[in-house]
């Protein structure tokens, strides 16, 4: 170690990765339902897209959690993003290839993709 | 590097270790890679999270579950439910987390919401054999900050306005025994880490060599660098094998990145550091005694002055630090010595580690702000006494320290009010009793320990310890004399004034803070031949209740001597003179005909 600044980018690079065990009230979640309807659906390969696109442009603070039966089988993969003090989004009939767009508008821009949402899909 | 979805944290203390948690893992690696799951889910395995009694212990983030007595044959559940599917174990959490349904944050638990974590806070969190992950939460930014921005003489001064004082037990302040050493003139200078923990009960310093051994490393080489010392050494038991392994793998780690070693952050500080195994002993745990055991010689302790500060270690200028002070140096360079001084009590700042032991629900280790009551710690936090047993006394400080009594249970806990309550903070062990314990067999319990630990350097302890042991055997066989009771008070004066080392010179206290606390114990046990709590053997017969014994005859073919008597479906009597007092007719009888008296 020969400087204070190698420290430092090992401790980011870590920080990131560690940062799912120090989750606080006011990160932003994306859920994945997952129960067996989803997996057979194909909510892993969504999931697994997730968080490839998180690694991919460095994001921090968002915790990508999985859950079970959201409810409605015909839509799944359903994928819910909450970002603290928003409604909760919910877009229903995932695919990896649509989880860049999300990601990048929803998550980073905070402007939710309304045509993937369950919304969209109820008109 | 990948990132994970979710982290499965595994305790890999000693604790979690010896009830099985290494299985869990193979179990769990074994059921990921069946699952597919090896590249989203990371298996971690950490220091103890202080719930021992619950182990193995399992959280898993980024949900908190904090799954406890987790079983080899449960892992395939938790893979296929919970990181598979995402439904969360219900049967497996900590029943405390479990709350109208929802899971509970562990941190909102009784036994972790009043605790507050500075020297355990990686242990349970990150990987200890993993440096970039003790660098991911904060490591060795203060040793970076101490070498690029402080002069060693600012660092001595943050360490003495935080008001740490050592947590081994005496209490000296820190950042004073740091100046002494700095102001020595020595051409060479050493820090040593006493991690020589040998109170029985106290497992405190394990934890945090387990779960967090970067902690140490860099807080001495901070340390190293205010008083001018280019070397140091760690002295740790060899009975804490897992310990050694971890310090080894991080001083190794540390020494690759740079971080031990020459020209440390491309200054022109050096710093090297080596472990030495201590062979078991309890005296080994006292400094001069400690340097003389890493010098090489038999592990004696020598009188002081000179104290160590000028001459310690090969007779050069040292400091000896506990593990647990160690572990809160880092904290204060960055956080502050006010964020410090902010905790605790006027003259103890910061917070304690105990290890919560004896009849107490959770069994474990806590960390506690100085200040908080003997009552908060064991019916708050250790969740009171079980099997609805009222609390008699806490004992503190092992052989060195004292029974506090129930009446004393609301006094804040610091340095000087278990002083002054004739007990001491010592390394930290608090171990809870309950109306079953008698308060003289506990006497001789410590007595017994220091009689075997005495090095027998000084005749007061080596002499002294084995008649005051003799006396109290003397009592708990019901062959005491009320004349007893003062020859122990002098013996203990004569033992405190004498004796060389803070061994023999605290080995009293266990003896003196129950002659305070329970005297009518000891008075029954000499006066009346009975032992209160129904422990001293010499002072009971088990008998049966003729008229509730129905011949079953179970009792007989328990008893491991063959003393008792009596045909099926015939009156059982028990010889007395076979008798050992074992108490297993007690537990055989079906409809409790068998009492001690």
């Amino acid at each position: 170690m020969k400087s204070l600044e190698e420290l430092a980018a090992i401790r980011d690079k870590m920080k990131n990765n560690a940062a799912v065990r120090e989750s606080d009230g006011d990160e932003i979640r994306i859920v994945v339902g997952m129960a067996t309807c989803g997996i057979a659906a194909g909510a892993r390969p969504v999931l697994n897209a997730i968080m490839e696109e998180l690694e991919k442009r460095d994001i921090k603070n968002v915790t990508v959690a999985q859950t079970g039966c959201i409810g409605m089988c015909k839509l799944e993969p359903i994928v819910d993003v909450y970002i603290p003090g928003k409604e909760k989004v919910s877009y229903v009939l995932m695919k990896p290839e649509k989880v860049g767009r999300i990601i990048a508008e929803h998550v980073v821009n905070g402007r939710p993709v309304l045509e993937y949402t369950i919304g969209a899909y109820e008109k | 590097m990948q990132l994970y979805r979710s982290h499965v944290l595994v305790c890999g203390g000693t604790g979690c270790s010896s009830s099985g948690s290494k299985k869990v893992v193979d179990e769990l690696e074994k059921e990921l890679k069946a699952a597919e799951l090896e590249g989203e889910v990371k298996i971690v395995q950490t220091g103890c999270f202080g719930l021992c009694a619950l182990g193995p212990i399992m959280v898993v983030y980024p949900e908190g579950c904090f799954y406890s007595m987790v079983k080899p044959e449960d892992v395939h559940e938790i893979v296929t439910e919970h990181l598979l599917k995402g439904r969360i174990v219900k049967r497996l959490l900590y029943e405390e987390t479990i709350e109208d349904d929802m899971v509970k944050s562990l941190n909102e638990t009784n036994f972790y919401k009043k605790q507050l974590r500075v020297a355990l806070r990686n242990c349970g969190v990150i990987d200890p054999e993993n440096i970039e992950e003790y660098i991911g939460f904060d490591g060795y930014q203060a040793l970076g900050k101490c070498l690029t921005e402080m002069k060693p003489d600012d660092v001595i001064d943050i360490i003495k306005r935080s008001g740490l004082r050592g947590r081994g037990g005496a209490g000296f302040p820190t950042g004073v025994k740091w100046e002494f050493a700095a102001r020595a003139k020595g051409d060479k200078k050493y820090v040593c880490c006493n991690a020589d923990e040998g109170d029985p009960g106290a497992f405190m310093d394990r934890s945090v060599l387990e779960g967090d051994p970067h902690a140490i490393i860099e807080a001495m080489t901070i340390a190293a660098y205010a008083i001018g010392a280019d070397q140091g050494y760690i002295y740790v038991r060899a009975e804490y094998p897992i310990a050694v392994k971890r310090l080894e793998i991080a001083i190794s780690q540390a020494k690759e990145y740079g971080l031990l070693g020459k020209n440390i952050f491309g200054t022109d500080f050096n710093f090297d550091l080596e472990v030495r195994l201590g062979a078991g002993a309890f005296v080994c745990g006292e400094e001069t005694a400690l340097m003389t055991s890493i010098e090489g010689k038999r592990g004696e302790p020598r009188p002081r002055p000179p104290f160590p500060a000028n001459q310690g270690l090969f007779g050069k200028p040292t400091i000896l630090n506990n593990v647990e002070t160690l572990a809160n140096v880092a904290q204060i360079i960055l956080k502050g010595p006010e964020w410090f001084a902010s905790m605790g009590t006027e003259k103890s700042k910061g917070t304690k580690v105990f290890a919560l032991g004896g009849k107490v629900t959770n069994v474990g280790l806590v960390e506690i702000p100085m200040g908080t009551t003997l009552r908060e710690i064991v019916e708050e936090i250790g969740g009171g006494v079980p099997n609805g047993k009222k609390f008699k006394a806490a004992q503190t400080g092992g052989p060195s320290g004292g029974c506090i009594p129930a009446q004393h249970f609301d006094v804040p806990i610091d340095y000087d009010n278990l002083i002054a309550l004739g007990s001491m903070m010592g390394s930290g062990g608090l171990i809870v009793m309950d109306e079953d314990n008698c308060m003289v067999d506990i006497a001789k319990f410590f007595l017994g320990f220091t009689v075997d630990e005495s090095c027998g350097k000084c005749s007061p302890c080596r002499i002294g310890t084995r008649r005051l042991y003799e006396i109290l055997d003397r009592i708990t066989k019901g062959e005491g004399e009320m004349e007893d009771l003062e020859r122990l008070e002098t013996l203990c004066h004569h033992i405190k004034a004498s004796a060389l080392c803070g061994l023999g010179q605290t080995a009293p206290n266990p003896v003196l803070s129950t002659l305070t606390y329970f005297r009518d114990e000891y008075i029954a046990h000499i006066v009346e031949k009975r032992c209160p709590a129904g422990v001293c053997k010499d002072l009971m017969t088990i008998q049966i209740d003729p008229d509730k014994c129905v011949g079953c005859t179970l009792c007989a073919k328990g008893c491991p001597v063959g003393a008792i008597r009596g045909k099926l479906k015939e009156k059982h009597t028990i010889n007395q003179e076979r008798c050992i007092r074992c108490g297993v007719c007690m537990d055989t009888c079906k409809v409790g005909a068998i009492s001690r008296k």
